[in-house]
């Protein structure tokens, strides 16, 4: 009888314990292991969603679920006429983290800002030097040869010089790799002789506060009581289960053991959405996957062929196979979710009749020989390059082009496609800081023949229209000129673009106010957990 | 005897080197380095590009980077991942228990069962029981291991949900990382802190259940056959007439007699099978999100982290080597004809 | 307690002797396992080697109408896909007897292409065991050192995916297995007294080591030989479901489980029976190889049950 007592009591306790334990908290199916927590080195939303979207925050920020910027660390800012000085006066009161490994003994000022520039800035940094590394993002935006100086007015105001105009300037500081650092903290690791701590053990001012990273296997946060917008910190404990497997993630979430799960399957989509638990919140992604034709190679080089190849290609099939739904055809190379997307232009009519004609016309009445490379790994543009690539092998198999598919091992595939060893290339792009010369510039300029350019197409007229675009803020020209930039793509089949897929995110329907971001980044401040 | 083990011993250090080296140009051979394959689709600067691989030492000639390497393996430091910038011997130390424990588990599984399984199918040889437990151990060979993982799953997990879906322990236990062992240190939370821990240890031990079983099943088979095999040869053999005339009962007889020479050729099996275990580690971690050095490595060599690549298998290497050694070590205390042979 | 029973005084064969082969066949073909799986073997070769007048359609075309079609007996499913289609359409019956080409290429080629250097190796280890012998074995045993896995994985890695990539890595990777055993077999032989009067009788190394050892290590490299078949036919699986081995259109049952995973909940005839044809292909040829080891084994021959 006593023990019987007992045992109730306990399992009452337990009970409570967990009741209370799992009110506020929250557990995501993270789809990897994050590289590292120093988010200016890296580059995949993976190591983002779990340093930047957590423990940091960075000067200004994009809005949960939009592409527009809001204050962050900044409260506001200006910027000079000749669009070269930004200046930005900063939020007081902000306190870093205080863990285990570092306690701050001052709030953020304009110290913090001008460490973390220069640290990407300035190679003879003393914190770079003693801890080296590089800045991938900083230095593929172009920051590091267009910012000239950062500089510290006064405690709350920094400003930054820049030597061109660039439209996407601010937008480029709310991406997930301008997070602020501290460096107080900076300092101290260069004292103690361990500044590659900064990796392992972050310090920020954002919603969560690092508490543990078991390796491959989780990383635990702690909500930040202390947060300079504390409506937005509703958990007690931030929970990342490193998931590898998009099986596997979907029975964690069926089990209850996570409530928000990454990346789901596509062809799991159907029943995610019946469950009446479940919640998939859904929106178009924020990138497109596209086949680039090097028109370096004959005979892709005459605009026939690739019309005819172009019209051949079924892509209504292809999303409904490879994507599964879970996507939309795409007729310019960015989303439609993208302003300055040209909406009046249109896909081909798929017409294997007239595809044929065009060849015959072109002087290829018996067809020709291409390759078609595809990627071994899914990429979140396209879930089966492979597979893909069989379905349009197929399709133009019926013109009477014998398409090859090669492919390598990702390291080795980007690294020919980058130096052009390819006919047909699929191929996709995410976009970062949803600025339109993310696209058209980063994919088509002529300085990137040597990288991403994977057409090697080089246009001196939208070659103008890009550049000039990029050297005004005014909305209206800009937008005017990347419409007409895109009308030359399309006119010239550049590339084939073939689908945008939707970025989904199932969520339990005891998550409350989860927004999902048009970047692919998942972010848990202002969410809550109903017991 | 000595002179025998310090031949053995000698022979390991041509082996281990060779590993090293082995290693070192296989992951060298990819094509692609480390910072194109970070940057993805995105535009690799050349100038940052050359910054870069002169900073990682990679841009030097390959026997000054090798003889580097050696170096610092002189010096016990295993390096440090071009990705993580963790040391790896950290790394390695996190999740090598986790395989360890995996590999353990799926090797005590595959001997219970296989010893088992071997001593019956001898003893009542030719009889349905035989037939079925061989032909049993015979399909678990002959399947895909990563494929049997995921119908258990299917099975066990999905459609009876008897066992959890993937990885050590359910993340409601907050299990602090003392031996890396999930098992021990589950067990120790919970004597720690009984009121929060309860059943972790449980939960722990149904975590490992369906890996275990899932990469132990082919060493389970070898050893089933094995063991079939060399009981027949030994029940044969003068000394067993001799003492079933002698009157012991059968099961003295089998597990005294029988069993004790007829494990012999099984030791050489078992001890092969690491390698087996280490390598299909790989694939059971895949399935079962099991945070061991199998997928660390798998991932190394993607993302071409050299030192990883290199000191990992030097690892791994080096475990089979000492097994193997130990085996050989063993084969010769218990078979003494075989020491002087060359 | 059982005795054993002394053959009969009409048993003649003791006298006239028989034909090894014949009695070979003999003891093999009292294995009623290694029977079965030497007839699903014969039958997957027939299949394989006849594909494109067996197969009811081509591998690589794709039924855009009938896609993820279940297989016949199931609901849903229609004669005109017995076994269903994937996931974009293609009859899975084709793909797989088309596969079982390639199974059986990879198979064969990855045997001889590792038996052929590993006998040689393992004949030179044996025969010089104070130059190149030991140099051999260190090299084997580092090669052994790693898990065979991981070491196709890093060759495939360095020399590309595709097909014949494949085979090559997966031939390296078994090598060392050939060269232990045909040295061990070796060494022992070379004791033999057969050996001693062969060369005082003025045989030079190669005819010693081709006509006169290696004879009588068969045995157990025949045995080897079918294990060795299997588990090529086992690593290719495993290195397409990596996504590192052979490349798309050519259906190889390894891959067709790879890109099937995606679909284990909703179609689980694309999974499953990749997965089957693999394990019956793997599973008779073990029985083979079992069968064969019985009926070579002189010790076991004349025991009773």
């Amino acid at each position: 009888m006593y023990n019987a007592t007992k045992a109730l009591l306990a399992a009452c306790l337990l009970a409570a314990v967990s009741c209370v334990w799992s009110a506020g908290n929250l557990i995501f199916c993270s789809e990897g292991s994050p590289s590292g927590f120093d988010p200016g080195q890296y580059l995949t939303g993976t190591d983002f969603d779990a340093s930047a979207e957590t423990v940091f925050n960075r000067l200004v920020q994009f809005q949960r679920g939009s592409t527009l910027i809001e204050p962050g660390l900044a409260t506001a800012w200006s910027v000079s006429p000749d669009g070269l000085v930004y200046t930005f006066t900063l939020r007081p009161g902000v306190r870093f983290h205080t863990t285990s490994y570092f306690r701050p003994t001052r709030d953020f000022n304009a110290d913090d800002v001008v460490f973390t520039f220069q640290r990407m800035l300035d190679s003879n940094n003393a914190f770079r030097r003693a801890y080296p590394t590089d800045f991938p993002y900083f230095n593929d935006l172009g920051l590091k040869d267009n910012i000239a100086s950062v500089e510290k007015i006064d405690p709350l105001t920094v400003r930054f010089t820049l030597h061109a105009i660039d439209a996407a300037f601010l937008q480029d500081l709310a991406m997930s790799f301008a997070s602020i650092q501290s460096a107080e903290y900076a300092n101290q690791l260069l004292k103690q002789g361990k500044p590659q701590q900064i990796n392992a053990l972050p310090v920020g001012t954002g919603p969560f506060v690092f508490k543990r990273y078991q390796k491959d296997t989780l990383i635990r946060f702690v909500g930040n009581k202390q947060y300079w917008k504390p409506g937005e910190v509703k958990l007690d404990n931030l929970i990342f289960a490193i998931t590898p497997d998009a099986s596997v993630r979907y029975q964690k979430l069926l089990a209850g053991e996570c409530q928000i799960s990454a990346y789901p399957r596509p062809g799991d989509l159907a029943l995610m959405q019946a469950d009446p638990q479940l919640h998939v919140m859904s929106l178009p992604g924020f990138n497109v996957g596209y086949l680039a034709y090097n028109v370096l190679h004959s005979p892709l080089d005459k605009l026939a062929v690739r019309q005819a190849l172009d019209m051949s290609i079924n892509r209504r099939v292809i999303l409904k196979a490879i994507y599964q739904g879970a996507g939309q055809i795409a007729v310019n190379p960015m989303p439609p979710t993208q302003w300055a997307y040209n909406a009046t232009l249109k896909n081909a009519p798929y017409d294997v009749a007239r595809a044929k004609a065009l060849l015959i016309k072109a002087g290829y009445p018996d067809g020709f020989n291409l390759t078609l490379w595809a990627m071994p790994v899914q990429r979140p543009y396209n879930p089966n390059a492979r597979l893909m690539a069989e379905m349009i092998q197929s399709d133009w198999a019926r013109i009477g082009v014998r398409a090859r598919i090669m492919s390598f091992e990702w390291g080795e595939y980007i690294k020919r496609a980058k130096a052009g060893e390819h006919d047909a290339l699929l191929i996709g792009w995410n976009g970062d800081n949803a600025d339109p010369d993310n696209w058209l510039g980063s994919l088509f300029s002529c300085e990137a023949m040597n990288g991403n350019n994977f057409s090697k197409w080089c246009y001196p007229p939208f070659e103008d229209l890009i550049q000039s675009a990029k050297r005004t803020t005014d909305i209206a020209l800009r937008t005017r000129d990347y419409m007409k930039a895109q009308e030359i793509i399309k006119a010239q089949v550049v590339v084939s673009p073939i689908a945008h897929s939707t970025f989904n995110v199932p969520v339990s329907r005891r998550v409350v106010g989860f927004k999902i971001s048009p970047f692919g980044l998942n972010s848990f401040y202002g969410v809550s957990v109903k017991p | 005897m000595l002179s025998f083990i310090l031949r053995r011993i000698g022979l390991l250090v041509p082996s281990i080197l060779g590993v090293t080296l082995l290693a070192f140009s296989l992951i060298r051979l990819v094509p692609g380095d480390p910072v194109e394959v970070m940057v993805g689709e995105r535009a690799l600067d050349p100038v940052m590009h050359a910054e870069a691989l002169h900073r990682l030492g990679l841009d030097r000639a390959f026997y000054v980077q090798y003889a580097d390497y050696l170096g610092q393996l002189a010096h016990g430091d295993l390096g440090q991942s071009l990705v993580t910038h963790d040391s790896i011997r950290d790394e390695f130390t996190t999740l090598f228990p986790a395989t360890l424990e995996l590999a353990l588990a799926a090797m005590l599984f595959a001997m219970c069962f296989g010893l088992l399984a071997g001593v019956i199918a001898a003893v009542r040889r030719g009889s349905w029981l035989d037939q079925s437990l061989m032909g049993l151990s015979l399909t678990g060979f002959s399947m895909p291991a990563f494929w049997l993982g995921l119908l258990l799953i299917m099975l066990f997990s999905v459609r009876l949900g008897w066992t959890p879906v993937s990885g050590r322990i359910d993340l409601m236990f907050d299990i602090p990382p003392r031996t890396g062992f999930m098992l021990i240190d589950s067990w120790m939370a919970e004597q720690a802190d009984p009121a929060n821990n309860a059943g972790a240890f449980r939960d722990a031990a149904l975590h490992l259940v369906l890996p275990a079983v899932t990469l132990g099943t082919i060493p389970m088979a070898v050893i089933a056959r094995m063991t079939r095999s060399s009981m027949l040869e030994v029940l044969q053999e003068d000394y067993v007439l001799c003492a079933r005339a002698r009157g012991f009962s059968p099961a003295r007889v089998i597990w005294v007699h029988a069993l004790r020479n007829a494990l012999i050729p099984v030791l050489t099996v078992i001890g092969l099978q690491v390698g087996t275990l280490m390598g299909g580690a790989v694939l059971t971690e895949t399935i079962f999100s099991w945070p061991g050095i199998g997928k660390w490595l798998i991932d190394a060599i993607l993302r071409r982290d050299y030192p990883v690549v290199q000191s990992g298998i030097l690892m791994i290497a080096l475990i089979v080597i000492l097994v193997n050694f130990m085996v050989d070590v063993l084969y010769g205390i218990v078979n003494p004809r075989i020491r002087h042979v060359r | 307690m059982t005795l054993r029973t002394v053959r009969s005084c009409t048993d003649t064969t003791i006298i006239e002797g028989v034909s090894p082969i014949l009695s070979f066949w003999r003891d093999f073909r009292a294995n009623k396992g290694a029977v079965t799986g030497l007839g699903f073997l014969l039958a997957m070769a027939l299949a394989a080697i006849f594909a494109p007048w067996v197969a009811p359609y081509s591998p690589i075309d794709q039924f855009r109408d009938a896609m993820l079609t279940p297989p016949s007996w199931a609901r849903g499913g229609s004669m005109r896909f017995v076994l269903g289609t994937d996931e974009i359409g293609r009859d899975l019956l084709s793909r797989l007897i088309h596969g079982g080409r390639l199974s059986l290429l990879i198979g064969l080629s990855a045997v001889l292409m590792s038996m052929i250097p590993g006998v040689a190796l393992g004949l030179l280890a044996a025969f010089f065991p104070k130059g190149a012998g030991p140099v051999i074995m260190r090299v084997m045993d580092v090669m052994m050192a790693l898990p065979a896995l991981l070491l196709a994985i890093a060759i495939v890695a360095v020399l590309g995916p595709g097909l014949f990539n494949t085979i090559i890595a997966i031939a390296v990777v078994s090598i060392p297995g050939y060269v232990r055993l045909v040295r061990a077999s070796a060494v022992s032989e070379l004791s033999r007294d057969y050996v001693s009067a062969a060369r005082m009788s003025g045989a030079g190394t190669l005819r010693l080591m081709f006509v006169t050892v290696l004879p009588n290590c068969l045995a157990p490299l025949i045995v080897h030989a079918t294990l060795n078949f299997s588990t090529a036919i086992l690593d290719a699986a495993a290195l397409g479901f990596l996504g590192m081995g052979v490349q798309p259109p050519a259906a190889e049952w390894g891959s067709m489980l790879s890109s099937a995973r995606d679909y284990i909940d909703r179609a689980w005839w694309v999974v499953t029976l990749p997965g089957v044809t693999i394990l019956l292909s793997v599973l008779s040829i073990n029985l083979i190889g079992d069968g064969v080891r019985d009926a070579l084994d002189p010790k076991l021959k004349h025991t009773t049950s």
